[in-house]
């Protein structure tokens, strides 16, 4: 599968990463390059199997309901890059 | 489209009418619900409302490196409790989703939902319509985290984020696209609420945010094709809901015969201008890359569970109304009022249970509960649940009315006594004399006495029967109110010769 | 140098029981080491001497009063994908910069509750991809061992590079490290070491940065056999934090330690046998297949038909879990933030900034096969092939009990010789892969030579659940192979 730069941009945007004008291009023909080598699965015959959906045999364990955590605003901003009065600060998302 | 959507569509009263004729508005809901629960859907942090910033915030929440989320037995349950509440199918097998979007209120990068499997298929509600009752389908009801909370207004350049609300357990109800007219949409609202109410599974609470709609409008000419539909998204008040669809259509219906196109968008009903306006964003529409979450497992459980759990469900709204009704004698309008909320159905039943002859006070009581009781308490702004009239004591009112021991009009005066001093109504009554005079023989003395003190009106009467009004007035004010309206009617009429 | 810092896991516990040497000691010995020779193998990125000097004391104290613990006073070193509270933990990336944890995860809680000491945080690659430890954000790690007569520098393999390079090297009893798509067997092979990949679920994943949720697990590097026994009794359990972390009870895995495989019905899968790989490590694996036999096993031919697509689908559901799961490092909670015009602009400039190519490579190939009509091409069908690759082994538990294969098509490779293509690197996994796709536990052991001088080591694919045979078959193999240790300790100067 080829994936051209428009796509390449499409795709780090998407992933939120900013890509120069040469990553793109570097990137455009190492995506490529996985995604035909990978594009050998389609020769497995998958009619009928059902997707991995777990891997250990066991069901989803549930918690009960009861306040166990939380009242460590401390803890949570503790390694913030910006904070304030226990709130994490953000630039502003221009509309 | 089941057989009653097509029917309703045949004849769809609701049309709106444009320069170009008439258009039908297709309305479709998807209702968010907080879940009643007391820790959060993934982590064991409080859902408390309010909090010091970050407060009601774990790790979990947080998305710190390494960490999981481990699901919580009572936000399941509640689910399984609203789609039974919904008559809908419940999944015993569903699968979380990751919705993957960036955004600061949303710290893992993604949702936690459910996409293709949700925990309960198609149900439906019934609503009352001025055609009559109409079923609403229901699609689905999905469990998923909320996000947390960004506030944009203090700062110039920064937004503040706080965490609290995120990770806390919502139901998507998701609504089959029924609905004909915003007063269909708040019908379904309201009555959606009422039943989560009554479940205990959500607390309705729309000003707190704790339920909130994402309205889809579109319109067509009657017959013709769907439209393309817009979405105004988190309208949080049944007001709002009804505005945002009644303009939201106008802007739909102007565009197209102005000859343009409606663009697929999101858009904002915004209650100061009364307009909606769109969210508009620079990219393209989101991708969210939805896959099976790898930290959970797919959630299972057995119709056995799901059996347990219908078993400890209370009567619902529409099964208490129609018993109302049968029980009670009650209209469908009284019936409809007093099962609005459960704690006023359950009021009512008070009453009823401390009456010592329900056949005969049932209907009278009822009438007392919803315009004096519920009159008075709106005027007040107090909560059923706080009323100052106990339902043993609107009870013995309302026994005392129906044993004639007391007037309609004293009886008003005996509710303001207890509702400012408390007390019991029959030894109120009893200790300030305010029984009704029925006797006959001191009631034909009054009815001789203004006959005699009267006789221009006398003549009157005689021509025009109608106003025996004045009379029975007269009469009532001699006796000091005391006397029984019925009883002096007929004295009067007999003594004046009318029929 | 120190002798003590030669000594196994399992020796040096003896020791301390007996009282030959104190706690206090083993770590200063250990230090000195670190401070003698990290600078020329890079293992540590953060070593902590005086954390472990105050653990070993503690130590001391209750070996005194008789009440040691299962690791009391053994000093180990952490691989940086742990979180610990308290210490920089960074997965050996820039965006974490000097986040904090105020968290221990719980596998690390299991060996401090056990008494054991921290040496410190071991270098990997970033957020455990690649399999060189070239990636990472602190440097490459030198592997201990070079090729005969020459000093150019070799990998010590990846993800888990530091931690295979720390216990080759005598800088630590032991190692934790974790396993993705081989990142612990890999490195074991590499450097002559014992690579332990428990069954997934064995062991918690909560307070472990995520790369690949549905395939990571964590396990030890070890010198021994029995020290891998020794370091999974204590890493393995249940933790309810953890939603897919198994209830099954932990047996004491050193008890059958020496039980012996008579009986045993080895499986010897034909798809392993690939082309163009290279006669020593056949001759290895034939090796293998002898000392199993003499030892009493049966060696069986089997067929596991999916083999050759594991690597594939491994590299779209990797990636696919990884692009999501390195969503939240967007520098608004933790680690550098690069803050740019506005929001949008600040999670692009950090991200970019933040991230190394490999990390990069791989959360784009994530995002794309999740995306918008691709889903099911290639994330729906590689989750397929996964069913389809664990059936295989399940039909072959039918006839074996334990697979043996080699575990890296070649010995270890000098910096920089795969990094140009990044399917030449993604090659090495093409022995491991299989075993996390299939959730299988597996061990590498070391297993002889390579004529170049490095060593080589083989793999022990298990049964669910069933690590007590693989230590046991791999007793074998280490009994048969003798212990490899490296030959000279050039990194001190």
């Amino acid at each position: 599968m080829q994936v051209d730069e428009a796509t390449v941009r499409r795709i780090a945007r998407l992933a939120r990463i900013k890509i120069t004008d040469e990553e793109a291009k570097g990137l455009e023909a190492e995506l490529s390059g996985i995604l035909d080598w990978v594009e050998q699965l389609s020769e497995v015959n998958t009619d009928g199997v059902e997707p991995m959906t777990r891997v250990v045999p066991i069901s989803l364990k549930k918690r009960s309901d009861v306040v166990t955590d939380g009242e460590k605003a401390d803890e949570i901003v503790a390694n913030a890059p910006l904070s304030e009065d226990d709130y994490f600060v953000v630039p502003k998302v221009v509309e | 489209m089941n057989v009653e959507a097509k029917a309703a569509e045949a004849a769809n009263p609701n049309l709106i009418q444009g320069a170009t004729g008439d258009w039908e508005v297709i309305i479709g809901l998807e209702v968010h619900a907080q879940v009643n629960s007391h820790a959060k859907l993934f982590s064991g942090a409080s859902t408390e409302f309010g909090g010091a910033p970050n407060a009601h915030v774990s790790l979990v929440d947080a998305a710190m490196p390494g960490m999981l989320p481990v699901i919580n037995e009572e936000c399941v349950a509640q689910a399984i409790r609203t789609g039974l509440g919904l008559k809908a199918q419940i999944n015993l097998r569903s699968v979380f989703d990751r919705k993957n979007y960036f955004y600061p209120d949303l710290p893992q990068g993604y949702q936690i939902s459910q996409f293709k499997s949700p925990i309960v298929g198609e149900g439906e509600i019934e609503i009352d319509t001025d055609g009559g009752p109409k079923r609403v389908g229901i699609e689905r009801l999905h469990l998923e985290q909320d996000a947390g909370k960004s506030i944009h207004d203090q700062h110039p350049e920064y937004s503040y984020v706080d965490l609290n609300r995120s990770g806390v357990a919502l139901m998507e109800i998701v609504s089959r696209p029924d609905m004909r007219s915003s007063k269909e949409a708040q019908a379904y609202v309201t009555k959606l609420r009422t039943i989560l109410r009554y479940l205990g599974t959500c607390d309705g609470d729309m000003e707190k945010g704790n339920l909130r709609a994402d309205v889809n409008v579109s319109v067509r000419k009657p017959g013709g094709e769907l439209g393309t539909r817009c979405e105004i998204k988190n309208v949080n008040s049944i007001r709002f809901i009804g505005q945002a669809i009644e303009v939201e259509a106008r802007r739909q219906i102007d565009i197209i015969e102005d000859g343009g196109t409606i663009d697929q968008e999101t858009r904002l009903f915004d209650p100061k201008s009364g307009q909606t306006r769109s969210m508009r964003s620079k990219e393209e529409a989101h991708d969210y890359r939805y896959f099976p979450d790898p930290d959970l497992l797919p959630l299972e459980f057995d119709q056995a569970y799901v059996d347990e759990l219908a078993k400890g469900l209370p009567e619902l709204p529409d099964e208490k109304r129609a018993r109302f009704i049968k029980e009670y004698g009650l209209s469908a309008y009284d019936a409809g009022v007093l099962v609005a909320e459960r704690s006023s159905a359950d009021y009512f039943e008070a009453v009823i249970a401390a009456l010592d002859d329900p056949a005969r006070d049932g209907k009278l009581a009822a009438n007392w509960v919803i315009n004096e009781l519920f009159g008075r308490l709106n005027k007040e702004g107090t909560a059923i649940e706080d009323s100052p009239i106990s339902a043993a004591q609107l009870a013995g009112i309302a026994k005392l009315i129906g044993s004639q021991a007391i007037s309609g009009k004293i009886a008003k005066d005996l509710f303001e006594i207890v509702w400012s001093e408390g007390g019991d109504p029959a030894e109120i009554v009893e200790a300030r004399g305010m029984k009704q005079v029925t006797d006959t023989s001191a009631i034909e003395k009054a009815v001789d006495e203004v006959i005699a003190a009267n006789p221009d009106q006398v003549e009157k009467v005689k021509a025009k029967p109608t106003m025996i009004g004045w009379f029975v007035g007269q009469v009532m004010k001699a006796s000091g109110g005391k006397a029984n309206p019925q009883a002096v009617n007929e004295i009067l009429k007999k003594r004046l010769g009318i029929d | 140098m120190s002798d003590l810092t030669k000594l196994t896991l399992a020796a040096a516990r003896e020791g301390l029981q007996k009282k030959e040497f104190s706690a206090e000691e083993l770590t200063k010995a250990f230090c000195e080491e670190i401070d003698a020779g990290n600078g020329a193998i890079n293992a540590y990125v953060l070593p902590t001497p005086e954390i472990a000097l105050e653990q070993a004391r503690a130590a001391d104290a209750r070996i005194a009063k008789g009440e040691a613990r299962t690791l009391e006073g053994l000093p180990l070193g952490i691989k940086d994908l742990f979180c610990t509270k308290g210490v920089r933990t960074t997965a050996c990336s820039k965006i974490l910069d000097d986040f904090k944890p105020t968290y221990e995860s719980t596998v690390t809680q299991n060996l401090w509750d056990a008494g054991a000491v921290m040496l410190g945080k071991l270098n990997n690659d970033e957020f455990a991809m690649g399999s060189s430890n070239e990636t990472s954000a602190f440097g490459p790690v030198v592997n201990p061992w070079r090729r005969t007569g020459s000093d150019a520098k070799l990998v010590p393999g990846g993800s888990s590079g530091g931690s295979s390079a720390a216990v080759a090297a005598d800088l630590c009893l032991a190692a934790t490290a974790t396993d993705t798509g081989g990142s612990i067997r890999q490195p074991a092979a590499l450097t002559g070491t014992v690579g332990l990949k428990p069954t997934y679920g064995r062991c918690s994943r909560w307070g472990i940065v995520a790369f690949a949720s549905s395939l990571d697990q964590a396990g030890p590097i070890t010198k021994s056999v029995e020290d891998a026994a020794l370091m999974l009794q204590v890493m393995a359990g249940q933790d309810p934090k953890d939603s897919t972390s198994v209830d099954a009870p932990v047996p004491d895995y050193r008890a059958s330690l020496r039980n012996g495989i008579k009986g045993l019905r080895v499986g010897v899968p034909k798809e392993y046998r690939v082309a163009g790989m290279s006669a020593e490590i056949d001759k290895l694996w034939e090796q293998g297949i002898t000392w199993l036999e003499d030892a009493g096993a049966s060696v069986h031919e089997i067929s596991l038909p999916h083999t050759k697509y594991a690597l594939p689908a491994y590299y779209i559901v990797a990636p696919a879990e990884a692009s999501s799961n390195l969503a939240r490092y967007d520098g608004v909670r933790y680690g550098m933030r690069q803050t740019g015009s506005d929001l949008i602009d600040t999670y692009e400039q950090t991200r970019a900034a933040g991230f190394g190519r490999e990390v990069k490579r791989r959360v784009l190939i994530g995002t794309y096969v999740l995306s918008a009509g691709y889903y099911d091409a290639y994330y729906l069908k590689a989750q397929k092939v996964r069913t389809l690759i664990k059936r295989d082994f399940d039909e072959a538990w039918d006839k074996v009990d334990v697979v043996l294969t080699p575990t890296t098509p070649s010995p270890a490779f000098a910096f920089g010789e795969k990094s140009g293509d990044p399917l030449a690197m993604y090659l090495e996994d093409i022995f491991t892969v299989t075993v996390n796709m299939a959730g299988l536990p597996g061990l590498s052991v070391p297993a002889g030579l390579s004529t170049e001088g490095p060593p080589l080591g083989l793999q022990l694919i298990g049964k669910p659940f069933d690590e007590e045979t693989l230590l046991r078959t791999g007793q074998v193999i280490e009994d048969a192979a003798g212990r490899i240790v490296v030959p000279s300790h050039w990194w001190r100067g």
